[in-house]
């Protein structure tokens, strides 16, 4: 007991928050499979989690990188209902019914160009121009919002044979799947969106822990006065995070594009929330300096392993999801704060 | 010696120059493009009460909401350097409440009880909420933003529950008077409550140690505590303000409509709240604060928004114009650019010592 009290206590504040996270995440899926029964002991289960959550885990990727430099960055939902509405509009001509169908590789290249744009206007006017990133982002988000129903009002399907033969790729996963009821095997499977998610996830992660770019955000975040007496350059490092944050905005709206199939100016809304919920709950402290890639995919699958649970105990009037997920912030936000207390004390 | 261009230089300086420049700009743009715009008529409204209608009174009706919320955002700002951006949920909550006491979970007919207790009755509760939020900043020392989020989250969700989802209507003639006009004056009513609030909150300020204490409180906390004050009281108490601020805007939302609306109902205003504050040249990282230059910048949100309505923008497509007028006033304002352009009109005179 001892030990472990010792290993807590020299253990860095983004590793505690980090470990709380995943343990907390495991009780609560084996709660949900002792109590809801072996609908959750499928592999399908997680899977469909994953499948529905991709571009969530993406953009939430961009706003931890925010988060640990010290900003914040709320346009985030405004760039990808944008970028899946110029999509949209780009591959499927609504108003032009007999143009030519786009290349689904160049609408990708419209997202990049989309996060780009909001990356470099922000991050130059947060990190040079010293604005409150609230502030912008909050533009941002008024702007992009905006933008999309300008670009196009009425929501609609695409019907693009390439991109529709994209969307319905499936990566089944062997060995994972399962039996059904008239004893067929069905395999278990996830779509390209949780590969790129994955593979973001993991770059993120060596980039984070491993590279100078990625310590220097951390080093921003804690303290700039003494980041910039090591000689890091503050201003650069504040401009690349929101950078890529709004990149990762964008891919993660093609991401979300081409999971929903469809435009539509109320696609993504609270995106922005969840996705500052999810890296809360990951471990990310919004004072900067404190945060984890791979807590924040918790932090996704927490979030919505429980609204899952609420909604599959029976409890689906519309509010008990915004009250569950709300109390579940409440609980981390205060399990934190009361740690940190502590550490400090000690 | 004081030479005009030296008053000019001052008057930049002053705090409550931006939310005037921004309005100026405003008026001037509306004068050149539609005169129209300040056309002010005299009319009956359906229900035959002399009101006056126009472009302004809309400002002034509409902006009274913003004006009065911004009033509590600015204690909360300056003393927790952070935003609340529960109160668009907040309002929600306050006017289930009311709605609730007035005529019961989901009923529809006249008002089974006085008005004045049912305002009671949501201050209280959005003075809970309030408090809630404070408690979570003040001694869990969670940052505003992240505090607020978590009513953010719920609070629509709560303000379906109180009703049990279902929308009571209230069918009173007198209730519409606190959203709409008061028989015999042709002016809206919100405006005459933002006189109310603006009375209250100087009267505080001026005859209570509030400004002062929000404001060592906002500056540096650890020496406002070696002070003997007593920061975390001051946080929650800011955000206990908000509360009330809350409540008498849920009051003016439910009696515009006699009836709610949970997802829709005061949405985005959190936003139009903060942008106020934000127009009003206070530092959104605490401290000093200028209560007249916030509800000056809440009616110019207002006077812009009602400009692009005017000019056919359509409701959906209306941030994307806010976004760009909003981006060039706070570079406009940003200490650089200012720096940079007080140095241009420096250049042009003398150099003055100990005028910076």
């Amino acid at each position: 007991m001892d030990n472990i009290k010792k290993k807590l206590k020299n253990m860095s504040d983004t590793n505690l928050l980090l470990t709380i996270t995943i343990v907390v995440f495991f009780i609560m899926y084996l709660g949900a499979i002792i109590f809801q029964g072996a609908g959750w002991l499928k592999a399908q289960a997680l899977f469909n989690i994953l499948n529905a959550q991709a571009a969530l885990i993406i953009t939430s990727c961009g706003m931890s990188l925010v988060m640990i430099t010290g900003g914040i960055d709320i346009s985030v939902g405004g760039v990808v209902a944008l970028v899946s509405m110029c999509c949209a509009v780009y591959l499927d001509h609504p108003d032009n019914p007999d143009a030519a169908d786009g290349n689904v590789f160049i609408a990708f290249l419209i997202a990049i160009l989309i996060g780009l744009a909001f990356g470099v206007v922000q991050g130059y006017l947060v990190a040079y121009l010293d604005i409150q990133p609230f502030i912008i982002s909050l533009a941002g988000m008024f702007f992009a919002r905006g933008m999309t129903t300008i670009v196009h009002t009425n929501p609609f399907n695409v019907e693009n044979e390439a991109f529709k033969a994209l969307k319905n790729t499936r990566i089944n996963i062997p060995g994972l799947g399962s039996v059904n009821k008239k004893g067929k095997y069905v395999p278990a499977y996830i779509e390209i969106g949780v590969v790129v998610a994955l593979l973001i996830v993991i770059l993120l992660y060596v980039a984070l822990k491993w590279m100078k770019v990625g310590r220097n955000f951390y080093a921003v975040g804690g303290n700039k006065q003494s980041a910039l007496m090591l000689g890091i350059n503050v201003k650069q490092t504040k401009f690349l995070a929101h950078l890529l944050c709004s990149l990762l905005a964008g891919i993660g709206g093609f991401v979300y594009f081409l999971h929903v199939g469809s435009g539509s100016a109320s696609h993504a809304s609270g995106m922005e929330m969840n996705a500052i919920a999810s890296s809360i709950i990951g471990g990310t402290m919004l004072t900067g300096g404190v945060g984890n890639i791979i807590g924040t995919l918790f932090g996704v699958l927490s979030l919505s392993t429980i609204q899952n649970i609420v909604s599959s105990a029976g409890l689906d009037q519309a509010w008990w999801t915004g009250i569950t997920v709300a109390a579940m912030l409440c609980v981390f936000l205060v399990v934190q704060s009361v740690i940190m207390a502590r550490k400090a004390k000690a | 010696m004081r030479s005009k261009s030296f008053s000019i230089a001052d008057l930049v300086r002053k705090q409550i120059f931006i939310p005037i420049a921004a309005l100026l700009l405003l008026a001037l743009f509306n004068l050149i493009a539609d005169p129209s715009f300040y056309k002010i008529s005299f009319g009956y409204n359906s229900a035959g009460n002399p009101v006056l209608t126009g472009y302004l009174m809309t400002i002034l009706d509409y902006g009274s909401e913003v004006a009065i919320l911004a009033i509590g955002m600015t204690l909360v700002t300056a003393a927790s350097g952070g935003q609340d951006i529960s109160v668009g949920a907040a309002i929600a909550i306050a006017g289930s409440v009311i709605l609730r006491v007035l005529v019961g979970r989901g009923g529809s007919g006249p008002m089974q009880r006085p008005v004045i207790l049912a305002f009671l009755v949501a201050v209280l509760v959005a003075m809970i909420f309030g408090a809630f939020n404070g408690v979570l900043v003040a001694w869990f020392r969670i940052q505003p933003m992240v505090a607020t989020l978590i009513l953010y989250t719920a609070g629509r969700s709560i303000a379906a529950w109180i009703n049990n989802n279902e929308l009571p209507i209230v069918t009173d003639e007198s209730f519409t008077y606190f959203g709409g006009f008061i028989p015999g004056i042709p002016i809206p009513t919100p405006f005459f409550i933002v006189i109310i609030c603006g009375i209250l909150i100087f009267c505080a300020l001026k005859f209570t140690n509030l400004r002062l204490y929000t404001q060592a409180v906002g500056i540096n906390e650890s020496s406002s505590r070696l002070n003997g004050l007593n920061p975390e009281f001051i946080k929650f108490l800011s955000f206990v303000i908000l509360g009330v601020c809350v409540a008498v805007v849920a009051l003016i939302k439910v009696s515009r409509i006699s009836t709610i609306n949970y997802s829709v109902i005061a949405k985005d205003i959190e936003m139009d709240a903060i942008l106020a504050v934000a127009l009003g040249g206070n530092a959104l990282g605490g401290g000093k604060f200028n209560m007249t230059a916030s509800i000056l910048g809440a009616y110019v949100i207002q006077f812009l928004t009602t400009t692009l309505y005017k000019f056919n923008v359509s409701a959906d497509a209306l941030p994307a114009y806010k976004a760009v007028v909003i981006i060039a006033l706070v570079v406009l304002s940003a200490p650089t650019v200012r720096e940079k352009i007080s140095s241009l009109t420096k250049k042009s005179r003398p150099a003055v010592k100990g005028v910076s």
